[in-house]
């Protein structure tokens, strides 16, 4: 052992490889445990200094609170320890691959969190009088602009907060559309490989869901979808199709599918989710698509921020766009009027009515026109490309390893494995993608298209370069022998190594604990006191 | 372009490996008639200073509510906001992670969900809260057809202390899923009488308290007539700072709370995003919408927390779930959880106190206007003034004046004769007795 002068040991010396102590905190170094905010606050304290009023005379009538409301304050340097050690046990894009199928985890620039912030956008009211923010108006009306051009389309309704909310407004804007003319059809077809949200959606509006059935290849198949519509002659609303669809694949026969609806007197409703694999390179509104939402939080990169703020904001076609929910802005050369009540309306405007209080998540066009503008044409192209290169370069790396449910063709921006390669083996697909977490990677989407076993989709996006590819490739390579080695035990009990161990979900269930209660105080018996 | 880490040597050789001649094989399946060979016609790629040029110069020409005597709420406040909260929440674990699909790396986020549901059940009196809707008014839509699950009826009431927009989003929603939807006439001085509308087919009445209008509704009489006819009361607020001073919707019966967010922890943002809070009784947990954070333990026995009971979510239960809500406000309800911890009772206790006190500074040196008169006897921090001329007018000849007064009532309910002159005006603790001030010397102006 070599020491300095103070004699400080500087090198390690012998160590003991698999000792790890018992702590007495149960930390482990860096990796922290964090009582809840109600076990260590006091409800005596607060972060935030403000001065008793001068004089109180209140003119609450009877109404004044008369219990305690029993939220304990924190001191701002507990809060920051407090929320800094949470947010270490978070996986985020910011620190590793984040492979999650249809979510598209990419990049987020922080300039575009700059120009949120920005007070001009940040800091204005929502019903300010309209003549104070017209460059808000501008904003919205540039980034539909943006929008409509992308996906070749005439309108746009901008105000739906999240992907599952846009697909509500493109449903009822189609509704609307049927009930105008003087048709009320019943059924909605959604291929079997759709996301949850599209026929909850279409339930929610009292359609009948009528599921589609996929050909061996994981594209629709026409000939069931020419059946379907024989069969309800007469009663279909329109498709909901998600283009790429959740197996990553393009929707090959998608122009014959929009005229077999169109000719069925119903309209396409196009799940965007993926449109992230298109832009620049196809245009929804080419393909006969009447509605599309775009989801500003995947394609355009606005945070998904643990679960949200999203933002949805649904294109229409040209026979949809009369029947655009309000508000909405009404350009005349270049002026531009915010419309957000029925009185204001011209003739040809028929909104369906209103999805939201206001006018949609200002916050989130702010980051997707930021992202879109520092792209340009040139640079969304690009990007669709290098998603879609970097989904097929992982899938050459693992295909001869793993499977492939519909053969080995190109994907686009995401590519769906099924657990075939894993049979007899012992270890599932979630074991698997808990084995990933050892490993450094949040693991892809799973289970999830329902239409093949136990699938693994997985979407590196653009933001990836080769090292981590190659990295990830050898990684999921080296997992899959392992399995096949028969190595189960480095499955079957994954996660080992990260901040929990596998999680009871079950007993989650079962006995919802879903808010914290103060602890009964222990009993103490007279033994236990002395 | 600086986010696309591949080069064009990477691509080649990548595309090389895929075994493919050049890019467009890829997107080969796209039917060949509808495939874009150039560019779309959009501006080309620009360099971080270049965009920030652009749009800092768009958001200079709109009048930001720091800059001004700002007296706009209507279901939107401003308030201030901690430095914390916007540092904690720009943390890359926070903001770039995606909802907790995996609970054993985003404890992060499932704690903080944890301490958001338990903040909103104990600021409403209520058993449980969700983990966010994506805001008030959704969350008010949202709330009145769980109502309609649990009554197996079809008819809500709508107080017209309700909030315009959130009864035209509830309208919407019912008038599209075939429910029906009672407004009653607007009710600035909350002296409507709810109760005769109730009935044996009403599955829920939707009372806002602080109204619109601003007026404190008793909700408890509303409670005790719906319970008795077999419905719900939905309890909705857009001021949640109020109920640091009031008495909370589930001390007075309310079966379903849901309100507005924003004031604690989020920004104006020009009407989103925001947070929407949702509560409701445990007997009713099975029906509630929305993602739902509970405890539990992991295989070491060490305490944990997982997204749970989602047999009620779409992507379990498809078009039989209680609703199509995915995507969340995540991060606002981050901002939210931060703020009221950092306030705690005490903080938000006296944050109450400050902003009704400045109000009814607000309404007293309002009503020394000549022609001026306040509609409401008992209000938190917003309140409804009768102008002797058009309020929207007014608004605008203030704007001039570089004052943003209130909203006037026309604008969201136009064509209403008896509404034109109500003007409705909030003050919080951002207003400074210059800015009260400011206020009334120009209104006198404008009105004389």
């Amino acid at each position: 052992m070599s020491m300095n002068t103070q004699g400080r040991p500087t090198t390690p010396g012998d160590v003991t490889e698999s000792f790890r102590p018992k702590t007495f905190t149960g930390n482990r170094a860096l990796d922290m445990e964090e009582p809840l905010i109600f076990e260590f606050g006091r409800l005596e304290n607060t972060g935030v200094d403000l001065d008793e009023p001068d004089d109180f005379a209140p003119e609450l009538g009877s109404h004044a609170r008369t219990s305690e409301i029993g939220l304990p304050g924190l001191a701002e340097p507990e809060a920051m320890r407090h929320f800094v050690r949470l947010s270490r046990n978070n996986y985020a894009i910011d620190s590793g691959l984040y492979p999650l199928g249809s979510c598209t985890m990419k990049h987020n620039p922080r300039l575009n969190e700059k120009m949120a912030r920005l007070p001009g956008f940040a800091d204005i009211h929502p019903l300010q009088p309209a003549s104070t923010v017209p460059g808000a108006l501008k904003l919205i009306d540039d980034l539909a602009h943006w929008l409509m051009v992308m996906t070749g389309t005439s309108a746009v309704a901008m105000s739906p907060k999240a992907g599952a909310h846009g697909e509500l407004c493109g449903m009822m804007a189609i509704k609307a559309a049927h009930t105008a003319a003087g048709r009320d059809p019943k059924i909605v077809l959604v291929p079997e490989s759709a996301h949850g949200t599209n026929p909850a959606t279409a339930a929610l509006l009292g359609y009948k869901v009528v599921a589609i059935a996929a050909k061996d290849d994981g594209t629709v198949d026409l000939g069931a979808l020419k059946e379907t519509i024989g069969a309800h002659d007469g009663t279909i609303a329109g498709i909901m199709l998600t283009n790429p669809n959740t197996c990553g694949l393009f929707e090959r026969d998608i122009i014959e599918i929009a005229d077999l609806i169109h000719d069925a007197g119903g309209f396409f409703y196009c799940d965007g989710a993926n449109f992230n694999a298109i832009v620049g390179k196809a245009r929804p509104g080419d393909l006969g698509v009447d509605a599309m939402h775009i989801n500003l939080h995947k394609t355009f990169s606005t945070p998904h921020g643990g679960g949200g703020p999203g933002s949805g904001p649904v294109v229409l076609s040209e026979r949809l766009a009369p029947f655009a929910p309000l508000p909405f802005i009404r350009k005349t050369g270049d002026d531009l009027e915010l419309v957000e009540t029925e009185a204001a309306l011209q003739d040809g405007e028929q909104p369906f009515g209103r999805m939201t209080a206001f006018h949609g998540q200002m916050g989130m066009y702010v980051r997707a026109l930021s992202y879109m503008m520092s792209h340009g044409s040139d640079g969304l192209k690009q990007a669709s490309e290098d998603a879609v290169l970097n989904a097929n370069y992982v899938r050459v790396g693992l295909q001869d390893l793993m499977s492939l449910p519909f053969g080995e063709a190109p994907c686009m921006h995401e590519v769906l494995f099924d657990d075939t390669f894993l049979k007899d083996t012992g270890v599932s697909t979630l074991d698997f993608a808990k084995a990933m977490i050892d490993e450094g990677y949040h693991p892809m989407t799973m289970y999830f298209p329902l239409v093949v076993h136990g699938a693994m989709l997985i979407e590196p996006t653009e933001s990836e370069s080769r090292a981590s590819l190659d990295l990830f490739i050898a990684t999921m390579r080296d997992l899959v022998m392992r399995a096949k080695r028969g190595e189960t035990e480095r499955f079957a009990g994954a996660p080992y190594l990260a901040p929990r161990r596998r999680l009871d979900e079950t007993m989650a269930a079962r006995k919802p604990v879903l808010k914290w209660t103060e602890p009964e105080p222990a009993e103490v018996t007279p033994e236990a006191a002395e | 372009m600086r986010y696309l880490p591949l080069t064009d040597t990477d691509r080649s050789d990548m595309l090389a490996r895929v075994g493919v001649p050049g890019i467009d094989t890829l997107f080969a399946d796209i039917p060949e008639k509808a495939r874009l060979n150039g560019l779309l016609d959009l501006p080309k790629r620009a360099s971080e200073m270049q965009v920030e040029r652009q749009l800092s110069a768009l958001a200079a020409k709109n009048t930001s509510a720091g800059s001004v005597p700002f007296f706009v709420g209507a279901g939107a406040y401003k308030h201030h906001v901690p430095a914390t909260v916007d540092h904690l929440i720009q943390r890359s674990e926070f903001l770039t992670s995606y909802t907790p699909y995996q609970p054993e790396i985003t404890q992060g986020t499932l704690q903080y969900l944890f301490e958001f549901q338990t903040q909103v059940a104990r600021l409403t009196a209520m058993d449980v809260a969700n983990a966010s809707m994506y805001d008030g008014s959704t969350g008010t839509g949202e709330a009145v057809l769980m109502a309609h699950r649990i009554t197996k009826r079809k008819k809500a009431v709508l107080s017209g202390g309700l909030h315009p927009q959130y009864r035209d989003v509830v309208e919407g929603l019912s008038n599209m899923a075939n429910d029906e939807a009672v407004s009653l006439p607007a009710d600035p001085a909350g002296t409507e009488d709810i109760l005769a509308e109730i009935d044996d087919e009403t599955s829920c009445v939707v009372v806002q308290s602080p109204s619109f209008y601003g007026q404190l509704i008793d909700l408890k009489p509303i409670a005790e007539k719906a319970h008795e006819k077999g419905a719900l009361l939905i309890a909705v607020f857009t001021e949640v700072v109020s109920l640091g001073l009031i008495e909370p919707p589930g001390a007075q019966g309310a079966d379903i709370v849901v309100g507005e967010g924003q004031s604690i922890g989020n920004g104006l943002n020009f009407g989103g995003p925001y947070v929407g809070l949702f509560a409701t009784r445990q007997k009713y947990i099975r029906q509630m919408p929305g993602r739902l954070c509970g405890e539990t333990i992991d295989a070491e026995g060490k305490r944990g927390f997982v997204l749970t009971l989602s047999t009620r979510e779409q992507h379990i239960r498809r078009d039989k779930a209680t609703s199509n809500i995915c995507t969340n406000s995540g991060l606002c309800c981050l901002a939210f959880t931060i703020h009221m911890a950092l306030l705690g009772q005490a903080g938000l206790t006296r944050l109450a106190r400050i902003n009704h006190a400045n109000a009814v500074a607000l309404k007293m040196a309002l009503v020394a206007v000549p022609g001026v008169e306040v509609l409401n006897a008992a209000y938190f921090n917003e309140f409804t003034v009768k102008l002797p001329k058009r309020a929207d007018a007014v608004v605008e000849a203030l704007a001039e004046k570089d004052i943003l007064a209130g909203v006037p009532v026309s604008r969201l309910e136009p064509g209403k004769t008896d509404l034109e002159n109500l003007l409705v005006v909030a003050s919080t603790e951002v207003n400074t007795e210059e800015d009260r001030a400011a206020f009334a010397s120009a209104l006198k102006e404008v009105l004389a």
